[in-house]
């Protein structure tokens, strides 16, 4: 990739100074990129744009709003009433949240799919674990800030979680809070890092890019490239597909924000936040459904059935333990799946695994959407094994007896040689 | 289609033409979404439906004696209204404009003679000069003093002396009634 020279004198100057022209030509316009991204490669770029529009919006809607447990409630309701535009910024930075995890879940998926956190993107994949979660963190507590029931019981529910914390947990529980249930102090850091942790996500989004520009996208046959004829610049070809994924995606995104824009959201969440009545059932969001039945889904003392070990786990314990497990196993996926093979096209087992597992999701964002009772816990029992069993057992040993597809030449040979059926070949 | 099969063999020059004209349209779409998008960012800071609605004040003017005044409040800001009396109306009136900084006759700047209305901001640099209040300097014409940097101000709120480029404001405002005066 040669260094491009710069007419411009003005440009030819700053450049010689500090190369951000010749870094965005590299990057962003030369940018060689695998030549067969399909559609699904879309949401990368899709997460960029709609964390900038969160952002955006977010920052507009902090010049209205007021973080106090008295006034909270009332100032977001002048948003909706008196600001100009208010109830715009509102509901396009609300269904934003929904829209974002949206695009995440499917990106995360994508990566499964194609084998994207296999070496040598192991931390590329991590670092997108770590946005994955700082993306959750900065959900839950900007669900807490227009002090509804549901952010208020919200907060109430997720902060208790760390109570299960051996020895220290009460007392951490109440420095989350500043106080002795969630109240004020907890709305005004919640607040504060509300508007933080954004900025932390797209510092992770910077990392999470130069590490994907070390060694270039992942592509549907997950096969490295092999030469200038595997890849096209970035632009205009892929600016143009990432564009019109974009205006695709605006039109669903905006449908929703104008047609429908409390679809997603909770209308318990439209009574002003009361400490001495807890709604009838406290749902989350639907994007932490799943995680929400696997918290739930655990019996007292499930893991030491017979009583062997001095201790007992219980059921909120174990709860616990497992959600922060299920995404946090997420980071072993590279070393967990033992196949060389990336594209899960090739991979007769995995490819039906790998349906079963995202069928596997959403089954439990529907247990998570339900009372923990009769069928319903059952089967979020059931789901939430599998989904461990999947990661820790099935991915791991599936490689030892698959019969992988054979893949191709490179990914132009692909296209470009007459197919003469492929031969199996043994991992 | 058309146009691939006039450019079709080496037509270089119209592949060139074709893109440029997608690129152009690109960009021209892009930039008027831009725009239109960016509205909303800037209407959002302007003042609120429930900020223009406390954008009046009604005023009741009864207990208000000759040679007294008052401070109301108008939108943030300190309005002054003062019952002039005959002597400070005559002095206003009897000013040559030709001795004016900013030349105003105080026929211009009431609607009755007695009730002078002004927004109490001095246009030096934004202090609210003293005089309203009886014990206060009212400054060497009469007016008003502004203690920042020695304006002066007399009995119509021009300015006499010191720095302040302009007169003080006139509020828009109109009397109701004889005693109910509507700012705003």
């Amino acid at each position: 990739m040669a260094t491009p020279t710069w007419n411009n004198p003005v440009i030819k100057w700053v450049d010689d100074r500090l190369p951000i022209f010749t870094f965005v030509q590299h990057s962003a316009i030369d940018y060689p990129t695998p030549k067969n991204l399909n559609y699904w490669w879309n949401f990368g770029s899709l997460a960029g744009v709609i964390l900038v529009i969160m952002i955006a919006t977010g920052i507009f809607l902090s010049f209205n709003y007021t973080a106090h447990v008295d006034m909270a409630f009332d100032s977001v309701e002048r948003i909706m009433r008196d600001v100009n535009y208010g109830w715009m910024f509102r509901y396009i930075h609300m269904n934003g949240g929904t829209m974002f995890f949206l695009i995440i879940y499917i990106h995360i998926f994508r990566g499964m799919y194609y084998g994207s956190y296999k070496a040598p993107r192991e931390l590329l994949w991590i670092i997108g674990v770590f946005i994955f979660l700082a993306m959750m963190a900065t959900a839950f507590v900007g669900y807490v800030l227009p002090w509804g029931q549901m952010s208020f019981w919200g907060a109430t529910v997720i902060t208790n979680l760390f109570s299960v914390i051996p020895f220290v947990g009460n007392d951490i529980v109440t420095w989350l809070w500043g106080g002795f249930s969630v109240d004020n102090p907890t709305l005004n850091r919640f607040f504060s890092l509300h508007y933080l942790l954004p900025f932390i996500i797209f510092a992770l989004v910077f990392l999470h890019l130069w590490a994907l520009h070390t060694h270039k996208s992942n592509n549907p046959l997950g096969i490295e490239v092999k030469g200038d004829q595997d890849e096209l610049p970035f632009h205009p070809y892929y600016t143009i597909k990432d564009l019109y994924g974009l205006g695709v995606f605006m039109i669903f995104f905006m449908g929703v924000t104008f047609f429908a824009p409390n679809f997603f959201g909770e209308p318990e969440n439209y009574l002003p936040a009361n400490p001495m009545v807890t709604p009838a059932a406290i749902v989350p969001e639907w994007y932490f459904l799943p995680y929400y039945a696997i918290l739930r889904a655990t019996p007292d003392n499930f893991v030491d059935a017979w009583g062997i070990l001095p201790v007992i786990i219980d059921a909120k314990t174990s709860g616990v333990i497992l959600m922060f497990a299920s995404i946090l196993l997420l980071c072993l996926l590279p070393w967990l799946d033992r196949s060389k093979v990336r594209s899960a096209t090739f991979r007769p087992i995995y490819k039906q695994l790998y349906w079963i597992f995202l069928a596997d999701c959403l089954v439990l964002g529907w247990i998570g959407a339900n009372p923990p009772e009769g069928m319903m816990l059952l089967i979020g029992r059931i789901a939430t094994f599998w989904y461990f069993f999947h990661l820790l057992i099935l991915l791991p040993l599936v490689p030892y007896w698959e019969k992988t597809k054979e893949l191709p030449e490179s990914i132009s040979a692909a296209v470009t040689a007459n197919g003469e059926g492929s031969k199996e070949t043994s991992s | 289609m058309a146009d691939s099969a006039v450019t079709s063999e080496d037509g270089q020059d119209g592949e060139e033409t074709r893109r440029d004209f997608l690129l152009i349209s690109t960009v021209s779409v892009g930039a008027v979404g831009a725009a239109l998008a960016a509205w909303p960012f800037i209407d959002l800071m302007n003042p609120s439906k429930d900020v223009l609605a406390l954008a009046s004040t009604e005023l009741d003017l009864s207990g208000i004696e000759v040679g007294q005044a008052i401070t109301a409040i108008w939108r943030g800001k300190p309005i002054f209204i003062r019952r002039r009396t005959a002597s400070e109306v005559d002095a206003a009136k009897n000013v040559k404009l030709a001795e004016l900084k900013d030349p105003q006759s105080d026929a211009d700047r009431v609607q009755k003679p007695e009730w002078l209305v002004l927004i109490g901001i001095c246009t030096h640099l934004g202090c609210i000069p003293v005089g309203n209040k009886s014990g206060q300097t009212k400054g060497e014409f009469g007016g008003w003093f502004c203690p920042c940097h020695g304006s002066h101000y007399d009995t119509s709120g021009r300015i006499r002396k010191g720095p302040a480029p302009r007169n003080f404001e006139i509020p828009p405002y109109k009397f109701l009634s004889d005693t109910t005066l509507f700012i705003g």
